[in-house]
């Protein structure tokens, strides 16, 4: 680490000079690396330890923030804009019926272990993934596979079974990486892939290590960090702390707002506020009056005012939505205005509804703080219309899954859905919202039909409308990416139009 | 005798161990929530949590799962973590190496802490010193040591950069770093328990002070001192260790949001990782491990009785 050491020198001026001197003699003395003015390590933050780290395996997205791009590679990747780029297959063709994918893989790549990336590779991973022992969360991406073939080493065909558009941008994901066929038993604790970095060690409950890859295959990248360690620091205040201190050099994903401002304040921190895919939305159970009349969606979803919202709950970071979508998402439409804050208008339809002289309901929030706080303005706001909500805090993920998700004992909850394009969730049966519109489940429908980029967008527009109107749940706010790092890292992604931490093109400018 | 004594606390023990892990099993399989679903995530298919619950010997039964646990605990196989999928033995072993020496410094400061200052607040009864000792103690009670532990960081690590703000290096970077880890989390562990024995110390040696051997010991011309450390202090302490074996526990609970704030790795966090993601295996061997920590703490405090106490150990043979 040798952190202590190099903040004692870069910082001589600030301080006594007998305070330094002592300093980075501990440092040197504790820590035995002494490192120059290049630096090539680097030491990230995240809140969440992932549950082993084979993102094929387990749906928990820190085990994508801590390996995808880094350790693993997928067929195609996703970029800082969310856009389709090749990966280990360097081109691809889709038949005219969209129901034959041809793809050529690149030549000379190995996993880490020495195992040839070839067809042969991408088959097992893919087999794996979709097979009857698959423990992968995204096991419906690969449904639509009818049969994976390999008709030489670098060909690699898959024949599907329907027509299926978003195949290749899933193709992308964490959850459908390439796996080393010999490893990929022991990848939970041991992962093996393609990658620029290494997997070295984990130390459970504290941090992973990774080490650049000598042989990476891909040589037009210059990969500059030499070792690369995660840590894993749940509270906040022990995050601000390890910030201040130089013992962590970045968190992508600082855990409290409320906490930004005092680091803004840190002349050697910089603060870079993107867009995650966190959708927070406080979904109703529309089985069950009386969130079975739309009108009284509708009338909650005008008493809240999404801006003040965002202020109370999450430090005025954040951007209102006004559909299951943000703004990272093609053909994003900004649907805001369809049910403004109006509480008049709200009391009005509720009243039509048959509600008029009030309703009492309560949400089942988790523990989680933006959960919290979010309710406890939704509390405040309804009570302008009439409403009473009684907030009962759940335990996530554990109890909300058992209790609202497969239960669908609720009446409104709220969670912040991570998945990228996930406004299918709307069309699943079951899902724990219970709506059911087959008007919308058509235009998803549409979607996977069409290759035409142009027409899917529009159709997406259309699906976001019908949810912005029928309002299954309100939605909120896109959560903000609260990136804090030291000023002199570059190439950390300001935007996260996937769960990730790329570290390929980051290094120190000094 | 004190054989006999060692055997019926071994039994206790075993019998102890045996009730609460069968209480972790129901109570965790009572809680809503299973451990292949936080794995899976909100997407999965219903075959795919299926698959994974076989994988894990989820879809077996209770009592089969029980049994299948202990009789493999008894070959010292103390099972496989559901989340991590390493063995728990290591998992815990890890854990142990920061927790272990977390607490026994913690304990260590408060004892060096308290001991001397009760006793000197004794010895100067209503002077400034004592006055000064029993606020200084009642702080130390009232502060939480999270609270504590932030300050500490805020002003050693933050501000003065002494030491680190959080983490454990591993004992293989060496024993000073790993020691230095260690410092600021004991002493915001060891403050509050020092409060409470610094006021026990204090009482003990007072109520001691009052008894005719002491004054016997004055009337021979000992000095103050003397009689203070020499008479006094020895005969104090059973009160004193009682406590210190008390607080053995509280140290573990309190130990579970000292290694939150300052991130460490320890026994603790692993217990409050294991509850969220309903890693019952993980569970089962954490709070096996501090049941039986507090039982034989208790244990260690009654053979302490005897080696302070010539009365007891007279009694006993």
């Amino acid at each position: 680490m040798g952190s202590t050491f190099l903040r004692a020198s870069t910082t001589l001026s600030r301080r006594a000079v007998l305070l330094a001197a002592l300093a980075a003699g501990l440092g040197a003395g504790l820590h035995g690396t002494a490192e120059a003015a290049a630096k090539t390590t680097l030491t990230l933050g995240m809140s969440v330890e992932p549950p082993g780290l084979d993102p094929t395996v387990a749906a928990p997205v820190a085990v994508g923030q801590v390996t995808w791009q880094n350790v693993y590679e997928g067929l195609v990747t996703i970029n800082e804009k969310g856009e389709i780029k090749p990966q280990l297959a360097e081109s691809w063709t889709i038949s005219d019926d969209g129901l034959t994918y041809t793809f050529k893989l690149k030549t000379g790549v190995t996993f880490h272990d020495g195992e040839v990336f070839d067809s042969t590779a991408a088959k097992f991973t893919l087999d794996r993934a979709r097979g009857p022992e698959s423990t992968n969360g995204q096991k419906r991406f690969f449904q639509a596979i009818d049969t994976a073939e390999t008709p030489d080493a670098t060909t690699l065909v898959l024949k599907l079974k329907a027509r299926n558009s978003s195949l290749l941008y899933w193709l992308g994901w964490p959850a459908s990486v390439m796996v080393a066929p010999k490893n990929a038993a022991d990848a939970k604790t041991n992962p093996i892939g393609t990658g620029p970095f290494k997997f070295v060690s984990w130390t459970k409950g504290d941090r992973v290590e990774l080490a650049a890859n000598p042989n990476y295959w891909d040589k037009s990248v210059k990969v500059k960090l030499e070792k690369v360690v995660f840590r894993f620091v749940a509270d906040a205040q022990a995050q601000a702390a390890a910030l201040k201190s130089g013992d962590i050099d970045a968190i992508p994903e600082f855990a409290a707002p409320e906490l930004i401002e005092d680091l803004k304040g840190d002349s050697k921190l910089a603060t870079v506020i993107g867009n995650t895919e966190l959708k927070v939305v406080a979904g109703m159970n529309s089985a069950k009056k009386p969130f079975d009349d739309k009108r009284v969606r509708q009338a909650l979803m005008m008493a809240v005012d999404r801006k003040t919202l965002v202020e109370g709950a999450w430090s005025g970071f954040g951007t209102p939505i006004g559909s299951h979508y943000t703004p990272n998402d093609r053909g994003y439409v900004d649907l805001t205005g369809v049910h403004p804050y109006d509480p008049e208008k709200a009391k009005a339809l509720l009243a039509e509804a048959g509600y008029g002289s009030g309703l009492t309901f309560t949400i089942k929030a988790p523990q989680m703080a933006y959960a919290q706080r979010s309710s406890q303005m939704l509390q405040a706001m309804f009570a302008e219309i009439g409403v009473t909500l009684n907030i009962e805090t759940t335990e996530f993920p554990a109890k909300w899954v058992a209790d609202v998700f497969k239960g669908s004992n609720y009446d409104m909850t709220i969670v912040a859905h991570a998945e990228p394009m996930d406004i299918d969730i709307y069309a699943r049966d079951p899902y724990y919202f219970n709506y059911k519109n087959p008007a919308f489940n058509d235009v998803l429908k549409k979607v996977e039909e069409t290759t035409d980029p142009a027409a899917q967008e529009k159709l997406y527009g259309d699906a976001q409308k019908i949810l912005a109107e029928d309002v299954p749940a309100l939605y909120l706010f896109v959560m903000p990416k609260l990136g804090v790092w030291n000023k002199n890292l570059t190439g950390l992604w300001e935007h996260e139009p996937i769960p990730s931490n790329v570290l390929t093109n980051v290094s120190w400018t000094q | 005798m004190i054989l006999l004594l060692i055997a019926r606390r071994f039994l206790g023990l075993l019998l102890t161990l045996l009730i609460v892990s069968v209480l972790i099993f129901v109570v965790m399989d009572l809680l809503p929530g299973d451990p292949a679903s936080v794995m899976l995530g909100t997407s999965a298919t219903p075959e795919t949590l299926a698959a994974l619950q076989r994988q894990l010997g989820l879809d077996q039964p209770l009592a089969v799962r029980y049994v299948t646990w202990a009789l493999a605990a008894l070959k010292g196989d103390l099972g496989t973590s559901y989340t991590y999928g390493v063995p728990v033995a290591g998992l815990v072993g890890e854990r142990l190496a920061v927790t272990v020496p977390l607490s026994l410094l913690a304990v260590a400061l408060s004892i060096i802490i308290a001991i001397p200052l009760g006793v000197i607040s004794a010895g100067r009864r209503n002077s400034l010193v004592d006055y000064g000792a029993s606020v200084l103690s009642q702080v130390f009670i009232a502060v939480p040591g999270f609270w504590v532990g932030l300050l500490l960081v805020m002003l050693f690590s933050v501000t003065l950069g002494w030491m680190p703000a959080g983490g454990f290096p591993g004992w293989n970077a060496g024993l000073w770093p790993a020691l230095k880890a260690l410092i600021l989390p004991a002493v915001a562990l060891a403050l509050p328990q020092a409060g409470v024995l610094t006021r026990v110390t204090r009482t003990a040696v007072l109520e001691v002070m009052n008894e005719d051997f002491v004054r016997t010991a004055r009337s021979k011309g000992l000095s103050e001192k003397t009689a203070l450390w020499v008479h006094a202090v020895p005969n104090a302490l059973v009160p004193v260790v009682t406590i210190l074996g008390l607080q053995f526990t509280f140290l573990i609970a309190g130990a579970v949001l000292v290694e939150n704030v300052f991130n460490l790795p320890g026994l603790g966090r692993l217990a409050y990782q294991a509850l969220t993601q309903r890693d019952i295996i993980v569970m089962q061997n954490v709070i096996l491990f501090f049941s039986g920590l507090v039982i034989i703490m208790n244990f260690l405090v009654d053979l302490a009785y005897l080696a302070i106490d010539p009365r007891l150990r007279a009694g006993v043979r």
